[in-house]
């Protein structure tokens, strides 16, 4: 096994919403160890790129490989953590921080019948988001950066070689924002492959080794991180208007002109 | 205890019983992915089934079964493909099963809208011994599902994207969910009626929240309020000869005001004991940091 084996690899990838063509052919590969953050303004693909991924969108064009399986036949998913943007935040019916983790371990089970080691597995998860005094509380007593450590300790139960955030700090207070970038440290300490998609570098920065910057559902950046410009680069600056990345001609959506 | 002298009593209460245990199980997860009104969709096109159950002459609870699932397996697959006019589709369906219903049942000989009235509001006489036969091969099926399987179901339920990606498989999943509250109507038919059936998959569902922070909890205690009531409902109904599903929903309507009642001083004591166990939190109440008053 080489440190370069592809882990997450696409090709000519194109996809659409509606009729509206969200992704017009980009390349992407993530390689062992590597952790690549996904960037981008609003609107330009970086969510349907890693929704592509995990098959929540269907491709219409390219390929894409998983470990080196053709994703339609890869079956594995235990070795991958998926942490969604948070949109779900709770169901209809009050659960604990347990049952939600939980969840993330059933990859490991079968049937999913949980065993002394699955029930430890989901502590060490909660253990290292630094939810474990919260096991028992219901999901809807959380604060929403809480909530965040919640779903990416349910990504971790698994113990997964490649994690998939999208937008893991979006909304997110500044505490847990420290103990998800320690997490994720820790991850990539041991080995883990991340693919992230940002909507700024932010805390995370000192982690990410290589950026992928979409516009328009194109690649037009794939290289070592941008860096941050002018107001953009001001410490603890977090805003949340659509923007392009820096240094680019603004998106012309045709509402104005 | 004479109550249980009579045959048509005793099928009767076990019919309740099971009704009271299977329709929250289902109900549950309906609740958890925010389809709670999909029971009485279902129970609407069942009505389709009892008609032609009369104008065959076959069961009309196996009838009902067999139409209410497909009516459901549809509505699965309404939710995965129509994006925009999913709900004229669903309307559609509805209406006319019940329409079906009404349709079929005055075509069979000796058949009124009246005859219907039994399956639509439920009815304790008229439990026959195959019908209790096949009210337990049913709930049995619902119990395996919804409880061995609880797992699987929660994590769908919970969020379809995120189990899609541990590998479950998640269309079969929906399936067996829409297939399982169909066959919990056919279930629940008898007792309580095609038309009230989802407020027993509903209500002790939402009564039981008001007391529980966990998913199992609330499971169990939402079953237990169920058995309470189609039981309490089915004795009531003999004593006072009045009919029993509406008996039963009036109880459980009844069962969720009072725990809600209950629930108020419960929550700020554990409000209270959060705020004890986690000190340094966010304060109970906002104040101006001293020098910000000043803009």
């Amino acid at each position: 096994m080489t440190t370069t084996e592809p882990v997450i690899s696409l090709r000519g990838v194109r996809a659409e919403l509606g009729a509206r063509p969200v992704l017009r052919g980009i390349d992407l590969t993530v390689r062992r160890g590597e952790v690549v953050a996904l960037l981008g303004a609003n609107g330009s693909g970086k969510s349907t790129a890693v929704r592509t991924v995990i098959g929540q969108v269907p491709v219409t064009a390219g390929g894409i490989e998983l470990f080196g399986t053709a994703r339609h036949r890869f079956r594995d998913w235990a070795r991958v953590g998926y942490v969604p943007q948070r949109t779900t935040a709770a169901g209809g019916v009050p659960a604990t921080v347990t049952e939600v983790v939980s969840s993330g371990r059933l990859s490991r089970t079968r049937f999913g019948l949980f065993r002394k080691a699955d029930r430890e597995a989901v502590r060490h998860a909660l253990d290292l988001v630094g939810m474990a005094d919260r096991a028992k509380d219901s999901v809807d007593a959380l604060s929403g950066g809480q909530h965040q450590r919640v779903l990416i300790a349910r990504a971790l139960a698994a113990a997964p070689e490649l994690l998939i955030m999208d937008e893991p700090m979006a909304g997110v207070d500044l505490a847990s924002q420290e103990v998800l970038a320690k997490t994720l440290r820790g991850q990539v300490a041991e080995g883990a492959t991340v693919l992230l998609v940002l909507h700024e570098l932010g805390p995370l920065e000192p982690l990410i080794d290589r950026a992928v910057v979409l516009r328009d559902g194109c690649v037009v950046h794939d290289g070592p991180p941008p860096k941050a410009v002018g107001q953009h680069a001001l410490p603890g600056h977090d805003h949340v208007h659509p923007h392009a990345p820096a240094g680019a001609e603004p998106i012309r959506t045709g509402l104005l002109s | 205890m004479e109550i249980l002298d009579y045959a048509f009593m005793q099928r009767a209460l076990l019919a309740a019983v099971l009704v009271g245990i299977t329709a929250p199980a289902v109900g549950i997860y309906l609740v958890q992915r925010r389809q709670a009104l999909m029971g009485d969709g279902i129970g609407h096109v069942a009505m389709t089934g009892v008609g032609l159950g009369f104008l065959l002459s076959w069961s009309p609870v196996w009838m009902a079964t067999l139409i209410s699932v497909l009516g459901a397996v549809f509505m699965e697959l309404v939710r995965w493909y129509a994006k925009t006019r999913g709900d004229i589709a669903l309307a559609m369906l509805f209406y006319g099963g019940m329409a079906g219903g009404v349709m079929f049942i005055n075509l069979a000989p000796g058949g009124s809208t009246g005859s219907l009235s039994s399956f639509l509001f439920g009815s304790l006489s008229t439990v026959s011994e195959s019908d209790v036969t096949a009210i337990c091969v049913l709930a049995a099926f619902v119990v395996l599902v919804t409880v061995g399987l609880r797992k699987q179901l929660f994590a769908v339920s919970q969020d379809e994207e995120f189990a899609r990606v541990t590998g479950l498989p998640v269309r079969f999943l929906n399936l067996l969910t829409a297939v399982t509250a169909a066959v919990t109507v056919s279930v629940a038919m008898r007792v309580v009626g095609l038309l009230l059936v989802s407020a027993l998959m509903v209500v002790p569902v939402a009564a039981a929240q008001q007391l529980t922070r966990s998913f199992a909890a609330t499971f169990a205690i939402a079953v237990a309020i169920g058995v309470t009531v189609t039981i309490g409902g089915t004795v009531t109904s003999y004593h006072q000869d009045v009919p029993p599903g509406a008996t039963i929903v009036l109880l459980t309507i009844a069962a969720f005001i009072a725990l809600t009642a209950l629930a108020a001083p419960l929550a700020r004591r554990r409000a209270r004991a959060l705020a004890a166990a986690h000190p340094g939190g966010d304060p109970a109440e906002c104040a101006i940091p001293a020098g910000r008053t000043a803009d």
